[in-house]
């Protein structure tokens, strides 16, 4: 049984991550997930969540908002719409904009998107949960 | 002949031309690397996208999904990149010909989404109805861009209000070779892109939720990301063919600088001598 599997994280823009992984940890819309080597094949959508990329001696962290994740034994690939690193996040603008949407939320007049508030407060919410 | 002045004026006019052209030679030099840059790093995860697309509908090649027929109603849209600016040789007027050379883009029956001014004004000469126009956005192509655009289109596809949604863009080979190409987004049909075609059969995979909902959810971001490619390699070879322009533009202003000064070194000559005949000619008759 192989001890590692391929992570590659996918951007528009460019390639966000590269590397061996032992487990990743993140959310999909069904709910939360760990994969481990030789996982069934699975593609699945992301929701807004934490990923967590077990590396053999440390933990990474990203934010990951949006795309889908396709899961072979040996590789995984997401295809991220919208992933941060933990440095790249500016909490300042995401303590505001949770700020925002739960103002939406708890004023929610009838014609309000609330969906879109949701998941703009989700989104806050998972920055503000890289901070440490 | 043309006299000493008019073919000195001239050569100064086509000099400071070539100048010109010259700088705009460099200025698209540079813009052509970063975008070839950014074209090239986007590049692994367009192809991982229709990979993942392809092999999805190859297993599954009988689901039924309304993003996947073709409309019955409803007119075709284009979207048409191009650029804002001109003086790039044919690429923007390739486009528009490959556009209005289409037998099936009549018209009457598609709708132009454009995204570049000079695709615009060109279809909207030939007859095309213009439904949407982003030239904004090809300065600087970013995804949110083509996922508002996509989402515009889809909505209308939803509607029944657009049969087909092709996007025409030049793509880019290499410095020199641009391609301009159309490819249809939807309905979805595998095959579309070049190279190797259907990738290789993997093991049974599952989807979570199942295969439809998943499906609804990625062919927007498929769709997005293909755009959003093909704004990206539009860019680069806009820099592209107005290098190509440039550099030719340069050396013609070169090459008429060089004939002029043939030409003007023979008037001076011809002056001087016609000059030196009339004074020998005046001292001859004070004799």
């Amino acid at each position: 049984m192989a001890d590692g599997m391929k992570l590659q994280i996918v951007t528009p823009e460019a390639k966000f991550y590269e590397g061996d992984v032992a487990m990743a940890e993140l959310t999909t819309t069904e709910g939360n997930i760990g994969i481990y080597p030789n996982h069934i094949p699975l593609t699945a959508v992301v929701a807004p969540g934490v990923l967590k990329i077990h590396e053999a001696e440390e933990v990474k962290e990203a934010a990951l908002m949006s795309g889908f994740i396709t899961i072979l034994p040996e590789k995984v690939t997401i295809m991220a719409e919208v992933i941060e690193w933990p440095d790249e996040i500016d909490f300042k603008r995401a303590e505001e904009a949770k700020i925002r949407a739960e103002r939406r939320l708890s004023s929610a007049d009838g014609n309000l998107d609330v969906l879109r508030a949701e998941m703009a407060l989700k989104r806050a919410l998972v920055r503000l949960e890289m901070r440490h | 002949m043309a006299s000493m002045r008019d073919i000195k004026r001239r050569r100064a006019s086509i000099q400071s031309t070539g100048q010109i052209t010259k700088a705009m030679k460099l200025v698209s030099t540079v813009k052509l690397q970063k975008s070839r840059q950014k074209a090239e790093n986007s590049k692994p995860y367009f192809d991982m996208m229709y990979d993942t697309i392809a092999s999805m509908l190859q297993k599954s090649g009988t689901i039924d999904h309304k993003y996947l027929r073709a409309g019955a109603t409803g007119k075709k849209a284009v979207i048409a990149i191009t650029s804002n600016r001109g003086l790039a040789g044919g690429y923007n007027n390739n486009i528009v010909k490959l556009i209005a050379g289409d037998p099936r883009l009549k018209p009457e029956e598609t709708v132009v989404y454009a995204i570049g001014r000079k695709g615009r004004d060109g279809l909207a000469k030939k007859g095309y109805e213009i439904k949407g126009d982003y030239s904004e956005v090809i300065n600087e192509p970013l995804y949110q861009d083509a996922s508002d655009l996509t989402k515009v289109l889809l909505d209308g596809f939803g509607r029944g209000e657009i049969s087909e949604i092709c996007l025409a863009y030049t793509s880019f080979k290499n410095t020199v070779v641009h391609i301009p190409r159309m490819l249809t987004l939807l309905p979805f049909t595998v095959g579309e892109k070049d190279g190797d075609e259907a990738p290789k059969a993997e093991a049974l995979m599952n989807y979570e939720p199942e295969e439809e909902t998943v499906l609804d959810q990625i062919i927007p971001k498929y769709m997005s990301s293909l755009i959003f490619g093909a704004l990206q390699e539009a860019v680069a070879s806009e820099n592209g063919a107005r290098m190509a322009a440039m550099d030719s533009a340069t050396n013609n202003a070169d090459e008429m600088l060089a004939k002029l000064e043939l030409q003007y070194n023979r008037a001076r000559q011809g002056s001087i001598t016609q000059e030196l005949t009339e004074i020998i000619a005046g001292a001859n008759a004070i004799e």
